[in-house]
């Protein structure tokens, strides 16, 4: 049990996740999560304005309820299923954290200099998840895909595009980590 | 009770995803810093294993649980969307430290604030149905 309560290592992780995409291919779909926006785009009218989102929405209600569960998941993971340890970090992730103003980094999944309301709800912070939230949700459709799309689904499939698109993932989160993140913070 | 699996490989995946702590913003951080493998080790293993899980699908042409031919589509050749799609998503990625799938798992874990984040990819998601036309692709 307490293997189970302790932070699971990559090596079991891993081989989970590819086990999550088995089980959709299994099931005669795919494993690609940003979908889901687009039908809440769908759902809430906007077929209207794009023909991008003239389609059966109706046909994804398994993937909405692949996202239901996904909420209950990590519900079920955090009250029951961990023992409060904090995030094994590299000292040295910490520190660097430490000078941009982030601290006990690692003592919740979450940065509080970002997430807590007091925070979320500045002028700042505010737009820093707007903005952030937007780039997700425009370049992940842009690009065809998120994480599991490409960097798991695409990739196992073997396919160049999603290479590229992973490559794409990179360039863009190390200009926002090495050069955006130390004026933004 | 046909959802009823689709549940419950969310359920499975949420949990995953925050034992693993994929959806930590601090283990994204830390991987653009290439400051910890944990992050490199979730990737890498997942998707070893699940290229020889497709590789073994196609070989002895597995049946879906519906008993259909099961079709992987490849995705179609292109560079600019993918290279320009793919950056604009890693600037987002690496400042909300949370992709789609996660986003959910956090609000599950508590976090409400990322309603927030989940609106703006929405919002994100819709602008680029407008654009769409306009874009190198």
């Amino acid at each position: 049990m307490d293997n189970i309560l302790q932070p699971w290592p990559w090596y079991v992780s891993g081989p989970l996740i590819a086990l999550v995409m088995v089980f959709l291919i299994y099931f005669g779909k795919t494993f690609g999560m940003s979908s889901n926006l687009r039908t809440l785009c769908s759902i809430g009218g906007a077929g209207k304005y794009s023909d991008f989102f003239r389609f059966d929405w109706k046909a994804q209600k398994w993937n909405l309820t692949v996202v239901l569960g996904a909420i209950i998941g990590g519900f079920i993971a955090v009250n029951f299923l961990s023992d409060g340890s904090a995030i094994d970090l590299n000292p040295q992730t910490i520190i660097d954290l430490e000078k941009l103003g982030f601290e006990n980094a690692g003592s919740t999944l979450l940065p509080a200099e970002i997430y807590d309301w007091s925070n979320a709800l500045s002028f700042k912070g505010l737009a820093i998840l707007v903005v952030a939230g937007f780039l997700v949700g425009f370049g992940t459709r842009y690009a065809g895909g998120c994480t599991s799309g490409h960097a798991i689904t695409g990739l196992s499939n073997l396919q160049l595009p999603s290479l590229i698109a992973v490559v794409g993932f990179f360039v863009g989160g190390l200009i926002m980590t090495h050069l955006l993140l130390p004026l933004i913070f | 009770m046909k959802f009823i699996k689709f549940l419950f490989v969310g359920i499975f995946f949420g949990i995953v995803l925050v034992k693993s702590e994929a959806v930590s913003w601090y283990r994204i951080y830390e991987m653009f810093k290439f400051q910890s493998f944990h992050m490199y080790g979730i990737i890498g293993s997942a998707v070893m294993l699940g290229a020889i899980s497709i590789w073994a699908i196609k070989k002895f042409r597995v049946k879906s649980i519906e008993g259909k031919e099961i079709d992987l589509p490849p995705k179609n050749k292109s560079f600019a969307r993918y290279i320009l799609g793919g950056t604009i998503f890693g600037l987002g990625w690496a400042l909300a430290g949370a992709c789609p799938g996660p986003m959910y798992i956090l609000l599950g874990t508590g976090v409400f604030s990322m309603l927030i984040v989940i609106a703006a990819a929405t919002l994100g998601t819709f602008v680029y149905g407008l654009l769409r036309d306009k874009l190198p692709h």
